[in-house]
C-alpha cells in the first residue's frame, strides 16, 4: 500500500503501545523528522516510561515541533494519539504553521500489541493500559476526518504495515520546477482589447475566435495571470474565454483573484452580493451558452491559491503573500492570498484599511501581486503590485521576468469609477521613501551573516553591531543616502631590516606572487576621505534614493556623517561637482543622473582640527619645547666638562626628530578660508545608473577623476599614478623611484592596486589596495621618535593579519552593498551592508596600521 | 620630563649633598617606565642647578605589543615630553633622602629654609596661570608662568595647554619636592598608572601637614585623584579628620545651594515630575521611556504603582548599564524587578519592543536627532508603535536669553543638533498630530515667563478616537 504524504505535512501516527509506531516511523522518515513522546520524557525525565513527566514531555514535542513546522519541515509526531484532544492540539499546530495535517493509524489486533509489550521488560503496565487506548481510538476514528484529518490511512495487520510505503507529493502550489521566463499579468476585469494587445506586444501570437481564440507563446515563455479577469470591465467572458484556452494549452498559469471566487460561488449557486461589477459580467454572461459558465466555473473552481515558482525565487498570489505563508496550504494562507488582510480599521472612503505586508516583507522570494490598483508598479523590498487599474482608466501592466522590465497598455478608456480616486495625493511619499523611512530594529541588530557576491560570507558579531547601533543613529547621516562606506586598507608586509617599516617592494612582491601581471601605483592623498552622493536635481535625489528634501547630494565621511555642517559650502561644492560632470561630458557619457564618487578632501587640517589641535599640534609643541630646554642644560653641563656626550647626542637626535615630527603634520594643514581653498581627489566611480563602479578597471577610474580634475583643476586634484608591470623589472624599480620622491616631498606614499578591480589570486578575492605609507608620514602614526632604532626594531613586530581580513570583509561588504543599490534592490538590504562595515569597523585591530 | 632644582644659598654646591649627586658627575637611575638622569649645568659658589631629566620609553608606554584596541592617541601623545605622574615617581625614587629631609653631612641645610629656584619648562595646565599661582602662592613662592605657543605657524588654532613655569621661595628642600611630588601630577590631571585607594594613602603621607591647611585643598585632592568621588571623599575626610558622612552632608549641602543656582538641574527635575503627572493623568499603566538615559524618569515612575510595566530604551549601552546601576536592579525585590526593562535600540529604526504600551515619552530626546531624521522617528512610533499617548518634552529656545551662562546663538547641551521656538516645536508637532490621527496639547515645564515663555515645553499627544 502506498501512503501519500504531502512534503510538508505533520504526520501524527496514531495508535495503543505496542503498534509498531516507533519502528515503522524509523524505516520511513529521517531519525530527525520524528518526535517520540517517549523521547521526549526520557529527555525531561531521565526515564521515557515516566508517566509523571508526560506534560513536560509534551511541552518539549510541541516546542520542536513548533521550531521544525516554522522552518517548513516534515514532521512526525510518535505519540499514541489516541484521544481526539490529543489530536485536536496536533491539528491546531498544524493549521498555526499552515501545513497539512496527516495521519496513519495502527489498528492491529490487540493480541499483536500485548505480545510485544511483553517482551519489553521497561514496559510493565497491565494489559489493560493497551486494551484501553485501542478503544478509545476505534470509537474516534470515524470522527478523524471531521478532527481535519483529510489525509490518512489505517494499517489493520502487521502485513499492511510491513507492505506500506511512503509517497511524499508536491503541493499544488509548489512549482518550483517551472523556471520560467514568465510574463506576469495584471488584473484585467474584463479589459478584453486591452489583453490581447498587452499579449501581443509581449510577443503571443492571438488567433481564432472570441469564442474560439488561439494563442501560440514566444519561444519558451509563459504568461501567469495575478487574478481577477472579471466584473466591472466590458467583456468578462471574452477574457475568461483567452485565458482558459492559455491555461488549458500551456501557455498561461494562473492564479484565481477574489472577484473570479466569487463569480464561482454565484455560478455555483450562492447566495452572494451582487456588488462591484459583479453585475455586469453576469449581464455578459446572459449572452453565453450554459456549457461555458458551467466549465469556467469549474476552472475557477480548479485553481490554486498561489503558485511558488522557479526554485522558489517567484512567488504568484493575487493579493501577494508573506515569507511564512508562502508553499503552505491552509484556509487562512487562501484569505490571504485572495484578499489580503486588514487592520480592522476603516479609511475615509468607508474601504478596510489593508495591512501592508509588503512593507515589512523581508523573504527571499519575489513576490508578484495585483489586487490593489495603484498608479505605477513599484518594487516594494522584493515585492511588487502589477495592478495598474486598467479598467479604472488606468493600464494594464506585464512584469517580464526574470529580467524585471515592466510592460503597459494603456486602457482605453475609464470603463468603471473607483470609490477612491487612483491618483494618490501631491504630497504623498513614493513606495521607495515611504520604505526608507522603515528601516527595522533586526534588519542591522544581533549577530548578523551577510552574503557577499565576491568574496564569502561576512559574519557581523553582537557586540559590533551594537557599537555601529550608537554610531549610525547618533551621528550618520540618512541611511537612504549612506550607500557605502568605504573600508580600512591593509599595509604591505613589515619591511625586515632598513630605517623604514613600510616599502612598495613588499606590496608588489605580495601581488607577483598571487599572480597578478599589472599594478597602478596611485599617490595617497594626506586628506580625509569623502564619499560625494551627486544627483543632477533634487527631484532625482527623491525619485532614485527616495531622499524627501535634503538637497540633491551630499558628502559624508568614513563613518557615515556629513562631512560639512556648513550646507551653503556643501551646495556650492556639489554645484562645481555637477558643472564638471557636465563640462567633462561625464553626465551623458555614464547614462546616468546620478553619481557616487570615493575621494579624498584636502587639506587634512580642514575636518581634523580637533586632533590636530588636541593632539598632534600638543605633542609637537611639548616635545618640541622639552627636548629644546634640555638641550640647553645638557650644553651647559658639557662646557662644565660633564660627561654628557652620549645623552647630548641622543637628546639632538630626538629633537630632530620631534621637529620632523612637527613638519610631517604641517604639511598636510593650510588654512581654509572659501570653497577654493579645499581640494578635492576623487579615485573611484562607486556607482551610476547600472553601473557598479568597483568592478570597473583603474584605468578607467583614473581616467574619469583626470577628466574631472582636467576641467576644474581649481577644485578637483589629479591622482598622479604610474603603472607597473610585475614582469619588468625596470618598471618595479621605477616605481619605487616615484615612492621615494613623493615621501621624500613629504607625501603619505602610494596605494598599490591590481589594475584590474576585482582581483583574485590564488586563494580567492585579493586585497583591492595595499598601501606604502612614507617614513616621514608614519611619525604621526607611531610618534615622533619611532625611527629611533632601539623603536624600529620593537615596531617591526607588527601583526597584519587582523588588518588583512578586516580589510577584505569589509571591501567585499561594501562591493554588496553598491551592488544592492545598484540594483535597486530593498533600502534595508543595501543599509545592512553599510552598517556592516560599520560594525565590522569597531573590531580590535591595531590602529596604526 | 624635565625639572631643574637651583639654590643660591652659600655655597650653592651644597645642593650636591642634600640630593646625594654629585654635581660633577652624570647620574642615571633605571625606572620601569624608562631612565632618569640628573647632571648639573652649573655648579659654583653662588648658584647651583640640577636638571633631572626623565626618557621614557614612548614605545615601552604602550602596553604589551601595541596590536590591541585604542585610541591613535595611546601612540602619539605628550607623556614622555611633559611634567606628569611619571616625574612624581622620578623625584621620589632619585631625590628620596632629599624628599626625606635627611642628609648625612648637611642636616641643618637640610632642615633650614633656604633660596631654592624649580625650573619646569613643560607643564600641562588646563587651569592656566590662575591655578597656578592659587595652589603655589599660598605655599610661599613667587610664580613666573610663560604660556607655550601650540603651532606658530597656525596661529588659528589657538594657544597651548602647556607653560613654563618657575618657581621661587624661601623653603626647605624637603617641601619644594614634596609639593612637586604631590602638585605636578595634579596640574596635569592626568595618572599613567591605576588610581586606587593607595592613592590616598600617599597623599596623606607627602602632603598631611600643608595640604590640610591649604585653601585649595578639595580642588588638589579631586585632581590628584582624578575626580573619583568616592575616593575623594575619603581622603578629605581622613586628611580633616572628619567622618565620611560629615564630608558627605557638606556634599549635599553644597549641592543644595548649587541647585538653587543652578536652575537646570532644578530644571529637570521639574521636568521629570510633569512627565510623571501627565502620565499618571492619562491613567498610563504600561510606559515606554525613549531615549531613558541613565534611567531618572523609570526611578520616579517606578515609585507609583499605577505604572505596572516599564521599558527604557536607549542608544548608549554605558547609560543602560549606568541605569541599571542607579535603578539597584541586584537588590531589587523580584515583584519590583519585574516591572522594568531596560532594552539597547535606536529610535530612527522601527522597533516592535515599543509596541503595546500605553504610553511613550521621549523626555529631551528630539534635540539630540539631526532634523532630517525626525521623520524616521515619527514614522517608528507614531506610525508603527502608535501608543495611545505620546509625551514629547524639549529646550523652548526663545528662554535661553533668561540663562545668563549661555552666550547667545549657543545650544544648551553641545550635542543638542537643534533648539527649538515655541512656534517651531508646535508646528513640527501639530504635523505629526495630523499625519497620524493625534490630538496634541501643549503645556509649559518650569516658570512661563511671560515674554519668552517657559525653559522647557512639552507636547502631550492621544490617539485620536474618531
Amino acid at each position: 500500500m502506498t501512503i501519500r504524504i504531502p512534503q510538508l505535512s505533520l504526520v501524527a501516527l496514531i495508535g495503543p503501545s505496542g503498534s509498531g509506531k516507533s519502528t515503522f516511523a524509523r524505516k520511513h522518515f529521517l531519525a530527525s523528522e520524528v518526535i517520540s513522546s517517549d523521547a521526549c520524557r526520557a529527555l525531561v525525565a531521565d526515564d521515557e516510561n515516566d508517566q509523571s513527566a508526560t506534560s513536560d514531555a509534551f511541552d518539549v514535542l510541541y516546542y520542536i515541533a513548533r521550531k521544525r513546522l516554522a522552518a517548513g519541515r516534515l514532521t512526525v509526531v510518535d505519540a499514541t494519539n489516541v484521544r481526539p484532544e490529543d489530536r485536536k492540539r496536533l491539528v491546531e499546530l498544524a493549521r498555526e504553521y499552515h501545513v497539512l495535517p496527516s495521519a496513519i493509524v495502527f489498528d492491529l489486533p490487540e493480541r499483536v500489541c500485548q505480545d510485544r509489550n511483553l517482551s519489553r521488560p521497561d514496559r510493565d503496565f497491565g494489559p489493560h493500559v493497551i486494551r484501553n487506548q485501542q478503544q478509545t481510538m476505534r470509537k474516534g476514528l470515524r470522527g478523524l476526518e471531521r478532527e481535519g484529518f483529510r489525509n490518512f490511512t489505517v494499517l489493520k495487520s502487521v502485513e499492511d504495515v510491513e507492505a506500506a510505503t511512503i509517497e511524499r507529493t508536491k503541493v499544488w502550489n509548489d512549482r518550483r520546477e517551472e523556471h520560467g521566463p514568465f510574463d506576469l499579468i495584471g488584473d484585467v476585469h474584463g479589459c478584453r482589447d486591452e489583453l490581447v494587445t498587452l499579449l501581443e506586444r509581449l510577443g503571443y501570437g492571438i488567433g481564432g475566435t472570441r469564442e474560439a481564440p488561439q494563442v501560440t507563446a514566444p519561444e519558451g515563455r509563459k504568461a501567469v495571470f495575478v487574478g481577477d479577469l472579471v466584473d466591472r470591465g466590458p467583456d468578462s467572458p471574452g477574457v475568461l474565454r483567452l485565458v482558459m484556452h492559455m491555461v488549458g494549452n500551456g501557455t498561461a498559469m494562473c492564479v484565481p483573484g477574489n472577484h473570479d471566487v466569487k463569480l464561482q460561488r454565484k455560478l455555483a449557486g450562492r447566495d452572494v452580493r451582487v456588488t462591484h461589477g459583479l453585475a455586469e459580467t453576469l449581464e455578459q454572461l446572459q449572452a453565453e451558452p450554459e456549457e461555458f459558465k458551467r466549465e469556467a466555473a469549474k476552472f475557477i473552481d480548479a485553481l490554486v491559491s498561489h503558485y511558488v515558482l522557479d526554485d522558489g525565487k517567484l512567488v504568484v498570489a493575487h493579493a501577494g503573500l508573506k515569507q511564512e505563508l508562502q508553499g503552505r496550504t491552509s484556509g487562512r494562507v487562501r484569505e490571504f492570498a485572495l484578499y489580503g488582510e486588514t487592520t480592522g480599521e476603516t479609511d475615509e472612503f468607508g474601504l478596510p484599511v489593508r495591512y501592508d505586508w509588503a512593507r515589512d516583507y523581508r523573504g527571499p522570494a519575489m513576490v508578484v501581486y495585483g489586487h490593489t490598483p495603484v498608479p505605477e508598479a513599484e518594487w516594494v523590498n522584493r515585492t511588487i503590485c502589477i495592478d495598474t487599474g486598467c479598467v479604472f482608466g488606468g493600464k494594464l501592466t506585464a512584469l517580464r521576468y526574470p529580467e524585471k522590465e515592466l510592460v503597459s497598455v494603456a486602457a482605453a478608456r475609464e470603463y468603471y469609477a473607483p470609490i477612491k480616486p487612483l491618483i494618490p495625493a501631491e504630497d504623498a511619499m513614493t513606495a521607495q521613501a515611504r520604505e526608507a523611512t522603515l528601516l527595522d530594529l533586526e534588519d542591522v541588530s544581533g549577530k548578523r551573516v551577510i552574503e557577499t557576491r565576491v568574496f564569502r560570507t561576512v559574519t557581523i558579531r553582537e557586540e559590533n553591531s551594537i557599537a555601529a547601533l550608537e554610531v549610525m543613529s547618533r551621528f550618520a547621516i540618512d541611511p537612504r543616502w549612506l550607500v557605502y562606506l568605504p573600508p580600512t586598507m591593509a599595509p604591505p608586509e613589515t619591511a625586515k631590516d632598513g630605517d623604514l617599516l613600510e616599502r612598495p617592494q613588499e606590496a608588489m612582491a605580495f601581488f607577483r606572487q598571487e599572480g597578478v601581471a599589472s599594478l597602478v601605483c596611485e599617490e595617497k592623498h594626506m586628506g580625509s576621505r569623502a564619499v560625494i552622493v551627486l544627483c543632477r536635481d533634487a527631484a532625482t535625489a527623491q525619485r532614485r534614493l527616495g531622499i524627501g528634501d535634503d538637497g540633491r547630494g551630499v558628502l559624508y565621511t568614513r563613518t557615515g556623517r556629513r562631512f560639512f555642517n556648513d550646507r551653503d559650502l556643501e551646495n556650492a561644492l556639489l554645484d562645481r561637482l555637477d558643472l564638471a560632470m557636465e563640462h567633462a561630458g561625464l553626465w551623458d557619457e555614464l547614462q546616468s543622473d546620478w553619481i557616487v564618487l570615493d575621494t579624498e578632501l584636502m587639506p587634512w587640517s580642514a575636518k581634523a582640527q580637533e586632533l590636530l589641535r588636541e593632539q598632534y599640534a600638543p605633542t609637537g609643541a611639548a616635545a618640541t619645547s622639552a627636548l629644546s630646554a634640555a638641550g640647553e642644560w645638557l650644553a651647559a653641563a658639557a662646557a662644565r666638562g660633564i660627561d654628557v656626550q652620549g645623552w647630548q647626542a641622543q637628546n639632538a637626535s630626538r629633537h630632530a626628530d620631534a621637529t620632523r615630527f612637527v613638519d610631517a603634520y604641517r604639511h598636510y594643514c593650510w588654512s581654509v578660508n572659501n570653497l577654493n581653498d579645499l581640494k578635492i581627489a576623487p579615485f573611484h566611480v562607486l556607482a551610476s545608473e547600472g553601473l557598479m563602479g568597483l568592478a570597473r578597471d583603474h584605468r578607467w577610474h583614473l581616467d574619469v577623476a583626470g577628466r574631472l580634475a582636467a576641467t576644474d583643476a581649481a577644485l578637483f586634484r589629479q591622482t598622479r599614478h604610474l603603472y607597473v608591470d610585475l614582469a619588468d623589472e625596470a618598471s618595479v624599480a621605477a616605481a619605487v623611484q616615484w615612492w621615494e620622491t613623493l615621501t621624500a616631498e613629504g607625501g603619505e606614499g602610494m596605494v598599490i592596486k591590481p589594475v584590474e578591480g576585482l582581483a583574485r589570486g590564488k586563494r580567492g578575492l585579493l586585497q583591492p589596495a595595499i598601501k606604502c605609507r612614507g617614513r616621514e608620514y608614519l611619525r604621526i602614526i607611531y610618534g615622533p621618535e619611532y625611527t629611533e632604532p632601539q623603536n624600529l626594531e620593537r615596531l617591526r613586530q607588527r601583526g597584519l593579519r587582523a588588518k588583512q581580513s578586516l580589510a577584505i570583509r569589509e571591501f567585499a561588504l561594501g562591493i554588496e552593498g553598491l551592488q544592492r543599490f545598484v540594483d535597486r534592490e530593498p533600502l534595508y538590504r543595501v543599509h545592512e551592508c553599510v552598517f556592516g562595515v560599520l560594525a565590522l569597523e569597531s573590531e580590535p585591530v591595531d590602529v596604526r596600521l | 620630563m624635565l625639572l631643574s632644582l637651583s639654590t643660591t644659598v652659600q655655597p650653592a654646591t651644597d645642593l650636591g649633598y642634600l640630593l646625594v649627586k654629585h654635581p660633577d658627575r652624570a647620574h642615571e637611575v633605571e625606572l620601569p617606565f624608562g631612565t632618569a638622569r640628573v647632571f648639573y649645568p652649573q655648579a659654583d659658589e653662588s648658584r647651583c642647578t640640577a636638571v633631572l631629566m626623565l626618557d621614557i620609553d614612548p614605545v615601552g608606554l604602550v602596553r604589551g605589543r601595541g596590536d590591541g584596541e585604542g585610541s591613535l592617541s595611546q601612540y602619539v601623545n605628550d607623556r614622555p615630553y611633559v611634567a606628569s605622574s611619571f616625574l612624581s615617581v622620578a623625584l621620589k625614587r632619585v631625590f628620596g633622602t632629599a624628599m626625606a629631609g635627611t642628609s648625612k653631612g648637611r642636616q641643618e641645610v637640610a632642615d633650614a629654609p633656604i633660596p631654592l629656584e624649580a625650573e619646569i619648562p613643560v607643564l600641562r595646565c588646563r587651569g592656566g596661570e590662575e591655578l597656578l599661582r592659587n595652589w603655589f602662592e599660598p605655599l610661599g613662592y613667587a610664580v613666573d608662568v610663560e604660556r607655550l605657543p601650540l603651532d606658530t605657524r597656525f596661529l588659528e588654532w589657538g594657544e597651548s595647554y602647556y607653560v613654563r613655569l618657575r618657581l621661587s621661595g624661601n623653603v626647605r628642600l624637603r617641601d619644594l619636592l614634596t609639593h612637586l611630588y604631590v602638585l605636578l601630577p595634579a596640574i596635569d590631571g592626568d595618572k599613567h598608572y591605576y588610581v586606587g585607594n593607595d592613592e590616598i594613602d600617599k597623599l596623606l603621607e607627602k602632603g598631611g601637614t600643608w595640604l590640610s591647611a591649604h585653601p585649595q585643598r578639595e580642588a588638589i585632592v579631586g585632581r590628584y585623584l582624578r575626580r573619583h568621588k568616592p575616593l575623594v571623599r575619603a581622603a578629605l575626610a581622613r586628611l580633616l579628620d572628619d567622618e565620611e558622612d560629615e564630608i558627605e552632608a557638606q556634599e549635599v549641602r553644597k549641592e543644595a545651594v548649587e541647585e538653587a543656582i543652578e536652575r537646570p538641574l532644578s530644571l529637570n527635575e521639574q521636568r521629570m515630575n510633569a512627565v510623571v503627572d501627565v502620565l499618571r493623568d492619562l491613567g498610563a499603566r504600561r510606559v515606554v521611556d525613549l531615549g531613558c538615559g541613565e534611567g531618572r524618569l523609570l526611578g520616579l515612575l517606578l515609585k507609583d504603582r499605577q505604572f505596572e510595566h516599564l521599558l527604557g530604551i536607549d542608544v548608549s549601552l554605558r547609560s543602560l548599564d549606568y541605569a541599571a546601576q542607579r535603578l539597584h536592579f541586584d537588590r531589587m525585590p523580584p515583584m519590583q524587578r519585574e516591572r522594568i526593562t531596560l532594552a539597547h535600540g535606536a529610535l530612527t529604526y522601527r522597533d516592535r519592543r515599543i509596541e503595546g504600551f500605553d504610553a511613550a515619552c521621549a523626555i529631551e530626546v528630539i534635540e539630540h536627532m539631526d532634523l532630517p531624521r525626525l521623520p524616521a522617528f515619527e514614522r517608528a512610533l507614531f506610525g508603527f508603535a502608535k501608543p495611545p499617548s505620546v509625551v514629547i518634552t524639549t529646550p523652548n529656545s526663545e528662554y535661553n536669553v533668561r540663562f545668563p551662562a549661555l552666550s547667545a546663538g549657543k545650544f544648551r547641551h553641545p550635542d543638542h543638533r537643534f533648539e527649538w521656538t515655541r512656534a517651531e516645536f508646535h508646528a513640527w508637532a501639530d504635523g505629526v498630530a495630523e499625519r497620524n490621527g493625534y490630538v496634541v496639547r501643549y503645556a509649559p515645564v518650569g516658570v512661563d515667563d511671560p515674554e519668552v515663555g517657559p525653559p522647557t515645553q512639552m507636547a502631550i499627544f492621544t490617539r485620536d478616537a474618531a
